[in-house]
């Protein structure tokens, strides 16, 4: 069993200090073309004078940014929120709000794959111990970037993956039904510069259904049925 | 009585077909969906009413009942909103994921259905930001639904005009709460607000809104096109409808499987998931409706009908439909005390009980865990989650209190066992 204090395993929120190399990294960020007509659009979902609606968007817009600058996850400096304050003609404390309270926008730097294990009871019943110990033994550091660059590991709640647990989302696909042979094979085509196969890692399942033994519309496995004529 | 085929909302639950409008028509969705609409508002919301659905999201309220509280006209020139909450993060909830990413078109049919019976103009789609795969499939259905002119101007023909918008989240179970989910979909923190106002007086920007869970929605025009008396005829009396459910855990094959509600949980778990693990004896306790509600011990859980009542009746709640099974081999204490880790993790911060009480639960389960405590800290604890419960704007305090009620309630010999033993040991 995992010894754990109260906040062991999740990654310590707080700000990257705001420091001169900061500003100088990041002090003139700016859309790309695409992402300012991405942006543009973004705006456009809400009301007139309601674009500050926007905000959660646009961050995750700029951090997908950052990472793509940074060849990692991507996370949010100052410089950044600042930025989307003036989009958004906002002031810059209500977008630090934002920014701290939702847990996916990252507050300091992370690795390129940011590999978050959910360790929550359903997951844990179906061993995301062993999936969680694996982490540990890559030594990949909780919150913090692995020498290489390539890992930051935290421990995450419920993903909503339960029916294919234990789950683990690394940047934007989850990687489910994992053992420890499976999640190991997974990063290390992601270490190779490979691109694993998402979603379910049981080879006798496509998503959720009962594995190996399909109890009810069997009929859709095989064509797209219509039944309708049954009704 | 067991469910067929036929009668299943949700045929391509498991994805083996694709989601998308051309396949989603020849399954049957977006039929005529202009003859639903002519039916006019007030037709739809009492077949609605008649089919006795009641909100998927965990607290049951009548969906239909809960449309006719919208305003009939603006008086004030107010527009009125839809807001589908499918911020799916209730620890062993994971149907609503199916929905979005394997049958998404019978949630953008249904949003229009209800967000033209409740005379709304826009809907917003709120998934959950973890679900980033999930909502590029929305995000591409949406888009094929505006381009076959089923939304915006003249939906469907049908001379009424409605927009569905898709937002993401970023993290926050909270922000399932729907009060939470609009302050979020405004550009805030998600933190609850007070009520009253209700939504449905002054939701989003202030605008009459209401607030529905992914599979109350995108049942809705099923429901319409089959009527009230086929949903209705599944399930008991006040349990009515086909119901998906999630099933984790300790069980041979875990799945998502729609049923019809009332559905007998040894035949839910022998029919779909191939049985208890080692067996029905090897059974421990069931979370029948999602980390919220208390635990059911095997003994009381076994012959239970899985509805609203038949839960109720065993001291706990149907919830989400989200069943976690737990074997013999589960440490029960840690399986609880995790729980309440997450809600340690998920508490917005802005009740004083809750915020401080979601910390003092967690670290006294897990002294509990390891037998570090004293067997007075027990009853101290069941103080502790009765001073958090209904003393929260909302009912994230009430969340974190149950379970730790039902493992004392089930349990206290276990806790006890733990500390006698952690004793022993120290007095060694």
């Amino acid at each position: 069993m995992l010894s754990r204090g109260v906040y062991p395993l999740m990654a310590a929120r707080h700000l990257e200090p705001d420091t001169a190399e900061l500003r100088a990294r990041w002090g003139d960020f700016t859309w790309t073309p695409a992402n300012a007509a991405k942006a543009k659009e973004i705006v456009a979902r809400y009301p007139e004078g309601r674009q500050r609606s926007a905000v959660m968007p646009l961050l995750d817009l700029a951090q997908r940014q950052v990472g793509a600058e940074t060849q990692t996850q991507g996370w949010l400096p100052v410089p950044v929120m600042e930025f989307v304050a003036r989009e958004l003609a906002m002031p810059i404390i209500r977008v630090v709000e934002v920014a701290t309270f939702y847990t996916m926008y990252n507050l300091v730097p992370v690795g390129r794959f940011h590999v978050q294990v959910c360790g929550t009871t359903p997951c844990m019943l179906r061993g995301s111990d062993d999936i969680i110990a694996a982490c540990k033994k890559r030594a990949m550091p909780t919150g913090g970037v692995s020498a290489d660059g390539l890992w930051t590991f935290i421990e995450v709640e419920c993903m909503g993956n339960c029916a294919s647990a234990p789950m683990v989302q690394i940047n934007d696909d989850n990687y489910e039904d994992l053992t420890t042979e499976r999640f190991d094979a997974v990063l290390d085509a992601l270490a190779k510069g490979e691109t694993p196969k998402a979603g379910t890692q049981d080879p006798a399942r496509r998503t959720v259904e009962p594995a190996g033994a399909l109890s009810n519309l069997t009929a859709m496995a095989s064509e797209n049925h219509d039944y309708r004529g049954e009704w | 009585m067991a469910l067929s085929d036929k009668d299943r909302i949700f045929t391509n639950v498991y994805g083996y077909q694709p989601w998308n409008l051309k396949a989603a028509q020849a399954r049957g969705d977006w039929d005529n969906t202009k003859a639903l609409l002519e039916r006019g508002q007030d037709a739809i919301i009492q077949e609605m009413k008649d089919s006795g659905l009641r909100g998927r999201g965990g607290a049951g309220f009548p969906t239909g009942m809960k449309w006719s509280f919208m305003p009939k006209e603006s008086k004030d020139g107010r527009p009125s909103f839809l807001v589908i909450n499918a911020d799916e993060s209730e620890p062993g909830s994971c149907k609503d994921r199916e929905i979005l990413r394997h049958d998404p078109h019978k949630l953008i049919e249904g949003a229009l259905v209800a967000g033209f019976a409740m005379r709304a103009r826009a809907a917003y789609i709120y998934i959950r930001g973890e679900y980033i795969r999930e909502a590029e499939t929305m995000f591409a259905a949406v888009a094929e639904a505006y381009d076959a002119g089923f939304l915006g101007k003249n939906a469907c023909g049908s001379g009424y005009d409605f927009d569905v918008f898709v937002h993401r989240g970023a993290g926050a179970y909270i922000c399932g709460e729907e009060t939470a989910m609009i302050e979020s979909l405004e550009g805030k923190k998600g933190q609850p607000r007070l009520k009253p106002p209700f939504p449905a007086g002054a939701g989003l920007y202030g605008c009459p809104t209401t607030v529905n869970n992914v599979e109350s929605i995108a049942v809705g025009p099923t429901i319409l096109r089959r009527g009230a008396a086929w949903f209705s005829s599944f399930g008991r009396e006040n349990n009515k409808g086909t119901k998906l459910f999630q099933i984790s855990g300790h069980v041979n094959r875990p799945c998502v499987v729609e049923e019809e509600m009332s559905i007998p949980f040894s035949e839910l778990i022998e029919k779909h998931c191939g049985g208890i693990r080692g067996g029905r004896d090897n059974l421990l306790a069931v979370i029948p409706g999602g980390s919220s509600v208390p635990l059911v011990p095997a003994s009381d859980i076994w012959d239970a009908p899985m509805d609203f009542d038949g839960l109720k009746a065993v001291g706990s709640g149907l919830g989400t439909a989200a069943v976690i099974v737990m074997d013999k081999s589960t440490d029960i204490v840690r399986a609880i005390a995790r729980l309440s880790h997450f809600y340690m993790h998920e508490s917005c911060g802005q009740c004083t009980p809750c915020r401080e009480g979601t910390g003092w639960m967690y670290r006294i389960m897990e002294r509990l865990r390891t037998g570090d405590a004293d067997v007075s800290e027990i009853d101290m604890l069941q103080q502790v989650t009765k001073q958090v419960e209904g003393h929260t704007i909302c009912a994230l305090g009430d969340a974190a209190a149950w379970p730790i009620q039902g493992l004392i309630k089930h349990f206290r010999p276990e806790l006890e066992r733990r500390i006698a033993e952690h004793m022993r040991e120290a007095a060694e």
